[in-house]
């Protein structure tokens, strides 16, 4: 079984969210809280200090009527590659307590490693790594909801989005008693992935060109995954983070907002760079 | 009533006055105790941070008193390596100042950590790639140095040398001392240099991230720079306030001339280093990333260009211009001016290099954060000066800090 394991080709996992037709509903991050179990605060109102690993943002063209126009883009963990893996959470923390996988593209967090020093939240410029500020507090009775498969988390550590790993844990044993070491596309899907009632997210391999991500986006490997998509964009994409959430829309205002650029600057031209 | 402990030849306050100096002081280093105690307790919650602002104020106390604290290996390198025996005379005020310092520092990393508990796991799960645990690494290394060092100055007291074994042990470790002098400063170049890489290594934060040299970005080097430039105008600063309070002149004039002008030559051209890392940074980094400088520096209530100019004209040129001119440094009011604008200044490197990080947006749909820290982390900010404080004066009345003292008050 570790031969075949080392033959494998390299997965990456990864998204891509369709901003055209997200309607903002808040599915994905409701979903995301259940499977996760993530928690929550009696009073949510303070958004600074409160727990999203799926976070919906509202957009806005900045135009008045008729040409207002607005975008709501939802934001997990990019699970950023960086330059080989030195992605910018990765390589700062200092006890090892989060690690990408060379085998998944998936960045992890070891919470029981984790001491709580917050650089790789410093370091994450999605703001997608949150801390447990509190000890989570269940409601009475509301504990045998919880996902036996994702421990939760205490108090003073950080946690982020994971992909759902532990569906890729039940997906890859279930492969392995039938005796297969390759999963099939919708074997392995994210929790907001299947609760998006508009069908705006798609995930799977980004290596395969069988998987639908992999034909949305087009990602150029060869130039740290860019897309190859016009309509295709990664947020932040000049800080070279490398991240392997991809955003599609057809208006130019919106992937011109997933990235910063200088006034006088060619957008057409510069925005894949 | 402990006038046997007490250095031979000097005069000190009444222990009643000086027991009501340490009470006043020990009252407030009992509020930021009770503060950390509930931070242990209680957690972070006790603190304004927040997912945004994951840095805050005792990071900024962190890289502060670090910074504050270089005069000591700077000092040190200086008097036992390259041989400027005058500094003999102030050496030991500077490794007072830098345990001070450095043991706050390792006092506040504790504070800081959301799991106190697993706070060996730096040590133990160690990721060589960063810069925190290189940081962990040297910091640790240098204040046992640092206490080494120390430590002779404890066994000078006038009771304690009287025991022949304290007696031989300070001699014998006075002797050996440019070693741990050269560890020191080799130490202090990697940990204060890591601190600077700590901000500069975040290619995630366009206001930080800097380009370097193999793995270490140039605010690795202008960290250790600054270090060196401004410490000893802190171990300056601190002996001038003593003096003032004690009213009794502690360093020959010779000696504090000879300090201000190397630190004023190491700020010198550490500011122009500094203005060039700068320039470079607002015309090619951040432009490269979509961004113009004053977007760093703009749509905000607080950060303005101001923080630019106070940093690098106002407390990085003007005290080193002071220093490095002969009048400048005769003259007591210019020096203290030019002393106290630097430990200003590399206190605002410090904050920007922390607060400031967090603060701007980087993604365009996201406004800046501001901080205001809460009671708790500004108790136990305050608390690490209190205990220096005590430090100071505990050492000062008991050991003999200032060689040149009973020449200078006979």
């Amino acid at each position: 079984m570790k031969e075949e394991g080392k033959h494998k080709k390299a997965k990456k996992y990864g998204m891509v969210i369709n901003l055209d037709e997200c309607t903002g509903c808040g599915a994905c991050m409701v979903a995301c809280m259940a499977e996760n179990n993530v928690p929550f605060k009696e009073d949510e109102s303070n958004k600074l200090d409160s727990i999203a690993w799926m976070r919906v943002y509202k957009l806005t063209n900045g135009k008045s009527y008729p040409e207002a126009d607005i975008c709501y883009l939802p934001r997990p963990c990019m699970h950023c590659e960086g330059d080989h893996g030195h992605s910018p959470c990765v390589s700062v923390c200092p006890a090892t307590a989060t690690d990408y996988s060379h085998e998944t593209g998936i960045v992890s967090q070891i919470y029981t490693r984790c001491f709580g020093c917050r650089y790789c939240m410093g370091a994450c410029p999605y703001h997608a790594r949150y801390f447990n500020w509190w000890d989570p507090v269940w409601p009475e009775g509301s504990t045998k909801y919880l996902s036996p498969n994702v421990s939760p988390r205490m108090r003073g550590v950080v946690e982020k989005c994971s992909f759902c790993f532990h569906r890729y844990q039940l997906a890859m044993d279930k492969a392995y008693f039938e005796g297969r070491t390759e999963l099939e596309e919708d074997e392995y899907q994210t929790s907001c992935t299947q609760a998006c009632p508009a069908g705006a997210i798609t995930f799977g391999d980004l290596n395969n060109p069988e998987h639908k991500v992999h034909q949305l986006a087009k990602p150029d490997n060869k130039h740290g995954g860019r897309p190859g998509n016009p309509n295709v964009f990664r947020l932040l994409e000049r800080l070279g983070t490398n991240p392997k959430v991809y955003y599609m829309s057809s208006r130019e205002w919106v992937r011109r907002a997933g990235d910063n650029y200088l006034d006088n600057e060619d957008f057409a031209k510069n925005y894949r760079r | 009533m402990d006038s046997a402990l007490i250095p031979e030849g000097v005069k000190r306050c009444s222990f009643g006055k000086f027991a009501l100096g340490i009470i006043i002081v020990g009252g407030v280093l009992l509020w930021g105790v009770y503060a950390m105690l509930l931070v242990w307790l209680k957690g972070l919650n006790q603190t304004n941070m927040n997912d945004f602002y994951g840095f805050a104020l005792w990071i900024w106390a962190d890289l502060g008193v670090i910074a504050l604290g270089g005069g000591a290996f700077f000092t040190g390198l200086l008097r036992y390596v390259i041989g400027k025996d005058e500094l003999k005379n102030i050496i030991n005020c500077a490794v007072l100042i830098g345990f001070i310092c450095y043991s706050s520092a390792l006092l506040i990393l504790a504070i800081d950590i959301g799991q106190p508990l697993r706070g060996w796991f730096i040590f133990w799960h160690a990721n060589v790639h960063s810069m925190l645990t290189e940081v962990a690494f040297c910091l640790s290394c240098y204040f046992a140095v640092l206490t080494i060092e120390y430590i002779p100055l404890i066994l000078e007291n006038r009771q304690l040398n009287k025991v022949p074994f304290f007696h031989n042990l300070a001699h014998n470790m006075h002797e050996v001392m440019a070693i741990f002098a050269a560890t020191g400063a080799f130490l202090s170049f990697f940990h204060q240099g890591s601190l600077g890489g700590v901000a500069g290594v975040l290619y995630g934060r366009p206001f930080a991230v800097r380009e370097g040299i193999f793995i270490w970005p140039w605010t690795f080097f202008l960290f250790t720079w600054s270090a060196a430039a401004y410490g000893p105008c802190f171990t300056l600063f601190v002996t001038r306030l003593m003096e003032k309070i004690t009213g009794k002149k502690l360093v020959k004039q010779n000696v504090i001339n000879l300090l201000a002008k190397i630190s004023g030559w190491t700020m010198g051209t550490y500011i122009i280093a500094k203005i060039i890392d700068t320039w470079y940074w607002a015309a090619a980094t951040a432009p490269a990333l979509g961004l113009n400088l004053i977007d760093f520096y703009s749509n905000n209530p607080f950060y303005g260009i101001w923080i630019l100019i106070a940093e690098i004209v106002v407390c990085g040129v003007i005290p080193a211009a002071i220093l490095l001119t002969p009048k400048g440094r005769s003259n007591s009011t210019l020096l203290f001016t030019a002393v106290s604008l630097a430990c200003i200044g590399v206190l605002i490197n410090r904050w920007v290099m922390v607060l400031q990080v967090m603060a701007v947006p980087v993604m365009t749909f996201e406004n800046w954060v501001m901080y205001i820290p809460s009671w708790q982390e500004v108790a136990t900010t305050i608390l690490p000066v209190a205990y220096g404080v005590i430090l100071v004066m505990i050492s000062f009345r008991y050991l003999p800090i200032f060689p040149q003292e009973r020449e200078l008050n006979p």
